[in-house]
Order: structure tokens, then C-alpha cells, then sequence
């Protein structure tokens, strides 16, 4: 055997160690695995840390190592680290493999010899396959520089602003007519209680404004073709019905528009808007859409009050779909959330009992520019409520729904309370599982409503309803809990009861995960990289996330993602190339037989087929290294670099230990 | 079980892709979710690289079932790859009942980056069907041992 390998055990702390006995793992492999070339076998407290790297290094120079082989955690967290260190030692990186004797061992194994004895299997498959490992240099292919950032609610405005005050161009796509998200809906935010579009809309401003970001609102992302550095994403541009370039967003077309529709959007159902809107006075861009399925002119091919006034002759009704493509090297999708649908929980009234209100509903009854002007009244638009009920956790943190928390209710309904306290002098009791307030002024915030006077209830409400039972809750909505601190059941009879429905992942969040390749959790939120150290990326090179697509956070938060998502674009821009795994396929033509079974199997249409030589070729640009046609070639004439049949075929022997004594490796109870 | 018979501790080969299936057994890691230390896994880049000898390399290597994990149908990092993998799937598992081995020795599991849990309690339930098939017992004169299987087999 003409390879010097190296073997490195990791204890990982006592994260491996604990389970698996490193010691006799590495005695056993530097006595055992001697035949197949390894030199030196060493285990070690923290491989991944700096001395442990050293100690890696100084066997490549001292023992002349041509292979190194780790065993320590998962590749997707140090695959990179290792091959690293060999190149700082002078060894090719893609002469390390690292095998994972943690997430796949000592993790989810209690049984101490059996762990022991598979993480002996595991570092002889990986020696094994090691041993077949090829200098490999990685594929360095040039960056575009523009961004495309998916949705444009607050992160999504941050991480578009970030990135084009850098100087660098950036698309932003928005499903709405409008920019500005959930954000734009709300009135104060918590716990400062500014107003909420005051800090948002000079934001939004800066993006419709800004030079170097292309905004396309009413537009959605159909198609995204490359990979990181090269993304060629289809947009569709849907028909506004307005030509932008005339328009000057004046206001007479919705002004003198005759249709009245219900706003289920922006005034989550509580207002009205005309078929020719924009959705808030502050939106960006300024221009309408015609909505062309309530449009008078659309339903009945007559009308068109707007064409007529329209003093710039803007409206178009023949104005059709769009779809461009646009050059990106970097995506951030800040897709945002969707509201838990109360009326999945029949019990609580929503829909049924007209004073039962969601919290975006109450979002818009507060706001100034809302339809009730800012009144806090009940649903027939004059009375204000005596007595307000707030419902915490509706939809969160249950298993008949979402189990998760959604981190906001709590200091929202703290707001709630606080607004309807102030504005209206009614009584308002808060029911709550337990009272989650762990950023910074927010315990303050809580402090100062249990001071306001505000009633807390512990208990999780059990019924809405209007049926009374004595004199006093005729006419009331009573709420039915089990007060947990007292240890009784109640009856508290109000006017008016606000559901603190939690966030969930967009309806179609899975569908875009896969139109970007990324995964999503069970709850469709989509998965980062890594939970704490790699919060914005995902495992997809190039595609970042910010904002509530990763999971229910609150503005701040929100903010600080769209930024950190920001800052690791321009990371990537500003390194100008990115370096590939050199994983791909190579047909070897002198075996091809120009059979074309793998011109087929090719999802990214990277094998060509020479017709005048009857050969295929891969095309290694457009190659992603997937290994179907190697696996799929009868002439075996395609071989896959880093995966090749060598490397896998010996992996399955070392892994079954063939050619090695059996009684170190006897699994005993 | 007595005290005196041990009981049959099947090897499984594992193969994953790298992007659902691998991380599905890192979730299920992190998470300190417990299965069978009876399997090994081995990563390929997509469910598509498998290529059918290494099933039957597993089998005659000493393996006693081997499963195939991916993307689930529709997640494939690599469009439609993991599709390829469910025709090899089928057609091994023909294959392996005209060469006298019980198809039930090879599983095919679709498992997403969040599935570790699903991961751990399909490889627990694997093994025990396997465990109750019995060994493989594929003559291997390489393997040390085996010489005895040989020779009952003259006797």
C-alpha cells in the first residue's frame, strides 16, 4: 500500500468519548488498519480546535501523510475545517475525509460497546475510501453581482437596502401591489410604541427611490435556474392594467371607481377598497393595480369611470403578463408569514361571534389610518367596548395545532391591552399559558401593564360564547377558563374578545422552498443552516433567508436577519468567485459507446452528445454532481469525482469490516 | 430470549443522499433521538448515485440488508434524481427474489433534513424485520469464520 494515512479520533468533549471508546478506536486502527496503509493513529479531546488541527498538520509534514482520515462529527459542520487544515499542511483538502462518529454514533447509541464497535466499522469504511480519495481542485466560476431579494415586508426592505447602499444592484419582488408587509398593517409597535409606519414608510421610500434596486411589485418568482453565483430566476411581472411610465398615482382613477370590494389583505377583511386601489395611502410603488377579478369593466365589459379620468391616459385594460428574467449571483427570500386561521378553532367564535376579533383585525381598528380611524369599537362601528378579553396562544403552542410559540403574542397582546387601556379606559383581561417577554424592555413593557391596571388570567381559554347563563352576561361574550392560579373555573363576561392568532409559515412556503431548493421543517418554516451559527444561510450555496420564512420573530429581529442575510451577500459579492465542490461526472470517451441512456437522465441538460464522434460529454458548468448517470452508465464509462465507484464499493467493505477479525467488532450484550 | 442464546444482531448498510436523508441522521443525532447501532451509513451525493451493485457489493461484502434513503418524491435536490433511485429500488428488489434473496432485505425510506425522528424509527423497525429474517449467511471465503459455514456445507 502506497498511501500514508492518518487517523484522528475525536473525543468531542465527552460528546463521543462518553459512548464510544475513542482510546481502543484508535489503538485498534493503527494496529489493525496497518495493511491498508495507516501510519499513525491519534485521538484527541477537540480535533476542530486549533491544537488539534496542529496536531493534524505537523503528522502531514513529520509523516509524510497522503491521506487523512477524521472521525469525529457530521461533515455538513467540519468537512470544510479539516480539509482546511491538510491544505494548510501542504495536502490537497480533498485528501481528508471526515466520518461522523457523533450525530451517527455516540448520539443515538447507548449501548457503549456497540457504539464502540461501529465507530471501529465507520473509521475502517472511511480509511477504506480514503485510500481512493484524488487531488481535486475546486471549480472557481465568477459572481454576479446583482441580488434578488423575495419579499418585500421588513427584512426584506432591510436586506434589499443593505445591499444596494453597498453599491450593488438588487431586485425586489413582491407578490402585492405594494411593499411594506405585516408591518405596514400595524399601528404601534411594541414595547417603545412608536407608530409603526413611521419608521416603516421613510423605508420604503429609500427602496423606491434607490438607484440601485429594481423594484417589481405585483410580480412573483416562476422559475430559478443555476446555482450560487449564477442564478437566472424568471419573474412574472402580473398586469397592473396602469402603465407605470404615465401614471403619477394622482388618485382619481380609485377615486371615481364605482366598485367597492371588501379588503381582505391589507385590511384583513375589516375595510373596503375600490377595484382600481392602491393598498395604503403611503404604498410604494404609488401606482394602482386594476383588480381584474372585481374590476366592473372585467365583469361585465363596461365601465371603465378610470380610463375616462385618468388625466394622463395611464390605464391600459389590454395590458398582459410579464415575465423577464433577471442575472443574480445571491437570493434573499424574506417570504414572511401567514396568520394561524382562527376559525379553526370553532370554540373560541371567530366568524361566528361578530365581537370576536383577530389581532390584525384589532391591528387595523387601532390604526389611525384604519376604517374605524383609529376608534376602538366593537364590530358595529359605534360602540366602545366596557370590558376586552385577550386571548393568548390561539393556534400556538398546541398540539391540535402548532406546538410551536410564535414569540410575538405575547408582548402584542401586552400592546393590546395597553391601547385599549389608554384609548378607551375599559377593563382588559389578558389570558395567558405563561407570559413570555425575553428581549430587551420587554419584561420592563409587561411591568408597566400589571401597573396599568391590566387583569391577567393563567389558564387557556376553554369557549367563547353568547350563550348567558344569569342576568349579568346577557348580552356579553362570555369567556369560560380555568383560572390555574386560583384553581377555579370562571366566567368573565365582556364586549369585545381579541385572538392572539399565531404566525404560521406561508401557505406556500413548500412550493417555494423547492422553486429555490431549500428544505423546510415539518412547520414549513424554512431551515437554516445551522440553528445558532449559521442563522441566514441555508444549505443551499447562495441562498439566504431573513425574517419569518425561518420562523415567528418580531420586527427587531426581523430587521437584524434582512441585515445579517445582507451582509453575507456582499460577503459573497466581494470575494468576486466562489469556489465549487469539484464533485462532478466525467465521461471517459474511449468507453462511451454513444448509447445516450445518460442523456436522459440528466435533469440540468448537462451531457451532450457528440453525433459526428458518437460520444457523450459532460459539460462540467452545468454539471451538479448528482451521479445518476454514473450510477446509470452500462459501460461504466462515467466515473463521479469525490463519489467515485471505488470510493463507495471499498467504503462498503471497510464499513462490513471485510478481511478483519470479526471478534473485535462481535456486538455482546 | 434465555440467557444462553444471543440474539441475532443484523448489519445493515445504510446509503443517504447528501442532502435530506444524511441530514435527516444528523437531526436525529442532534436531537439525541436513540435507533439501533446496527446500521452504517454511507453518504452519496443523491439517491440517484446508487448505483445497484452496491447493494449487491453490500450483500456479498457480509451485509445483511441494506436500505436506500433520499429526498422524498417532488424534494430532490437535483430535480427528479431520487425518481431514478425508486425504479433502481424496484427492479433490485426483482431482482434480489430471482437470486434467492428475500426482497424485504432492502428498504427504500424518504426522509427530509427534518425527519429524524421518522429516520430513527424506520432504520429501529427495519432492523427488528430483518433481525427476525434471519442472517444472510452469503458464503464468503474471505471472511474469517466462514470457512466453518463451508464446511457444514460439505458435511
Amino acid at each position: 500500500m502506497s498511501e500514508r494515512i492518518g487517523v484522528y479520533i475525536c473525543h468531542c468533549g465527552t460528546n463521543i468519548a462518553g459512548v464510544v471508546d475513542v482510546a481502543s478506536v484508535s489503538k485498534w486502527a493503527g494496529e489493525e488498519l496497518a495493511d491498508e496503509g495507516v501510519v499513525i493513529s491519534r485521538d484527541y479531546k477537540f480535533m476542530c480546535s486549533s491544537l488539534g488541527q496542529e496536531l493534524i498538520q505537523k503528522d502531514i509534514k513529520e509523516q509524510k501523510l497522503t491521506r487523512v482520515l477524521v472521525a469525529a462529527c457530521s461533515p455538513h459542520l467540519h468537512e470544510k475545517t479539516f480539509r482546511n487544515a491538510c491544505k494548510g499542511a501542504g495536502l490537497n483538502p480533498y485528501l481528508c475525509e471526515l466520518v461522523s462518529i457523533r450525530e451517527q454514533d455516540s448520539w443515538v447509541h447507548t449501548d457503549k460497546v456497540a457504539a464502540t464497535a461501529k465507530a471501529k466499522a465507520i473509521t475502517s469504511g472511511g480509511v477504506a475510501r480514503v485510500i481512493h480519495h484524488e487531488a481535486l481542485e475546486p471549480l472557481l466560476v465568477p459572481i454576479h453581482p446583482a441580488t434578488l431579494v423575495v419579499g418585500g415586508g421588513i427584512a426584506g426592505i432591510q436586506a434589499a437596502l443593505e445591499i444596494a447602499d453597498a453599491g450593488f444592484p438588487v431586485y425586489l419582488v413582491e407578490r402585492e401591489p405594494s411593499i411594506g408587509g405585516h408591518m405596514a398593517q400595524f399601528d404601534k409597535t411594541f414595547p417603545t410604541l412608536d407608530c409603526s409606519a413611521c419608521i416603516l414608510t421613510p423605508k420604503m421610500v429609500d427602496v423606491g427611490n434607490h438607484p440601485n434596486i429594481t423594484l417589481l411589485t405585483w410580480s412573483e418568482v416562476q422559475k430559478v435556474d443555476g446555482f450560487v453565483g449564477n442564478f437566472a430566476v424568471t419573474i412574472k411581472k402580473k398586469p397592473r392594467y396602469i402603465k407605470t411610465e404615465d401614471c403619477t398615482g394622482c388618485g382619481i382613477c380609485w377615486e371615481k371607481c364605482p366598485k367597492k370590494v371588501i379588503d381582505n389583505v391589507f385590511e384583513a377583511g375589516m375595510g373596503n377598497r375600490k377595484a382600481v386601489y392602491v393598498p395604503f395611502p403611503q404604498a410604494v410603488p404609488k401606482y394602482p393595480v386594476i383588480d381584474d377579478v372585481n374590476c366592473t369593466y372585467y365583469l361585465k365589459g363596461t365601465c371603465k369611470a378610470c380610463e375616462k379620468f385618468c388625466p394622463t391616459n395611464a390605464i391600459d385594460f389590454n395590458q398582459k403578463a410579464e415575465e423577464i428574467t433577471v442575472e443574480v449571483g445571491n437570493i434573499i427570500l424574506a417570504t414572511g408569514f401567514d396568520l394561524f386561521d382562527a376559525r379553526r378553532i370553532p370554540q373560541y367564535g371567530y366568524g361566528t361571534l361578530a365581537n370576536v376579533f383577530t389581532n390584525l383585525e384589532f391591528e387595523r381598528i387601532c390604526n389611525a389610518a384604519g376604517p374605524t380611524g383609529g376608534n376602538i369599537v366593537l364590530r358595529d362601528g359605534k360602540t366602545v367596548p366596557k370590558t376586552v378579553g385577550i386571548v393568548h396562544c390561539v393556534g400556538s403552542r398546541d398540539r391540535n395545532y402548532n406546538v410551536y410559540c410564535s414569540a410575538i403574542c405575547c408582548m402584542q397582546s401586552l400592546k393590546f391591552a395597553h391601547l385599549v387601556h389608554e384609548r378607551t379606559g375599559a377593563e382588559v383581561y389578558n389570558f395567558y399559558i405563561d407570559i413570555r417577554t425575553p428581549s430587551k424592555g420587554y419584561e420592563e413593557f409587561y411591568q408597566r401593564l400589571l401597573e396599568e391596571g391590566t387583569r391577567f388570567v393563567r389558564g387557556k381559554v376553554a369557549e367563547v360564547t353568547n350563550a348567558a347563563r344569569v342576568p349579568e352576561e346577557a348580552g356579553k361574550l362570555i369567556i369560560q377558563v380555568e383560572d390555574t392560579l386560583i384553581g377555579k373555573q370562571r366566567r368573565i363576561p365582556v364586549d369585545m374578545v381579541i385572538l392572539s392568532s399565531g404566525m404560521q409559515a406561508r401557505y406556500d412556503s413548500k412550493e417555494v422552498a423547492k422553486l429555490f431548493g431549500i428544505s423546510c421543517s415539518a412547520d414549513a418554516w424554512y431551515i437554516e443552516r445551522h440553528p445558532k451559527l449559521d442563522p441566514v444561510a441555508t444549505m443551499t450555496e447562495g441562498i439566504y433567508i431573513a425574517g419569518c420564512a425561518q420562523g415567528p420573530k418580531d420586527i427587531p429581529a426581523s430587521v437584524a436577519q434582512g441585515a445579517a442575510a445582507a451582509a453575507r451577500v456582499m460577503g459573497k459579492i466581494q470575494q468576486k468567485e466562489v469556489s465549487l465542490e469539484p464533485v462532478r461526472a466525467t465521461i471517459n470517451a474511449d468507453q462511451c459507446s454513444g448509447c445516450r441512456i445518460c442523456n436522459n437522465l440528466c435533469p440540468f441538460n448537462a451531457i451532450l452528445f457528440h453525433e459526428d464522434q458518437m460520444v457523450s460529454e459532460v459539460n462540467p458548468a452545468l454539471c451538479q454532481g448528482c451521479g445518476t448517470c454514473v450510477a446509470g452508465c452500462p459501460a461504466g464509462a462515467i466515473s463521479g469525482t469525490g463519489f467515485s465507484n471505488e470510493q463507495i464499493l471499498s467504503q462498503i467493505d471497510g464499513l462490513l469490516m471485510l478481511n478483519r477479525s470479526y471478534a473485535t467488532v462481535s456486538v455482546e450484550k | 430470549m434465555t440467557e444462553e442464546t444471543k440474539p441475532f444482531e443484523p448489519t445493515v448498510i445504510g446509503f443517504t443522499c447528501n442532502w435530506c436523508s444524511y441530514r435527516a441522521a444528523d437531526m436525529a443525532g442532534t436531537a439525541r433521538m436513540k435507533y439501533a447501532p446496527n446500521i452504517r451509513l454511507i453518504r452519496l451525493m443523491c439517491s440517484g448515485r446508487l448505483d445497484p451493485t452496491f447493494v449487491f457489493k453490500a450483500f456479498a461484502s457480509g451485509a445483511d440488508a441494506v436500505m436506500i434513503s433520499g429526498c422524498h418524491p417532488g424534494d430532490c435536490h437535483y430535480v427528479e434524481q431520487n425518481y431514478k433511485a425508486l425504479r433502481r429500488f424496484l427492479l433490485l428488489k426483482r431482482v434480489m427474489a430471482q437470486l434467492g434473496i428475500e426482497p424485504a432485505r432492502l428498504k427504500l425510506l424518504w426522509a427530509s433534513a427534518a425527519e429524524g425522528a421518522i429516520f430513527a424509527s424506520e432504520i429501529n423497525k427495519f432492523v427488528e424485520e430483518v433481525r427476525s429474517l434471519g442472517p444472510l449467511n452469503w458464503a464468503r471465503p474471505e471472511k474469517p469464520g466462514s470457512e466453518t459455514i463451508l464446511e457444514e456445507a460439505k458435511a
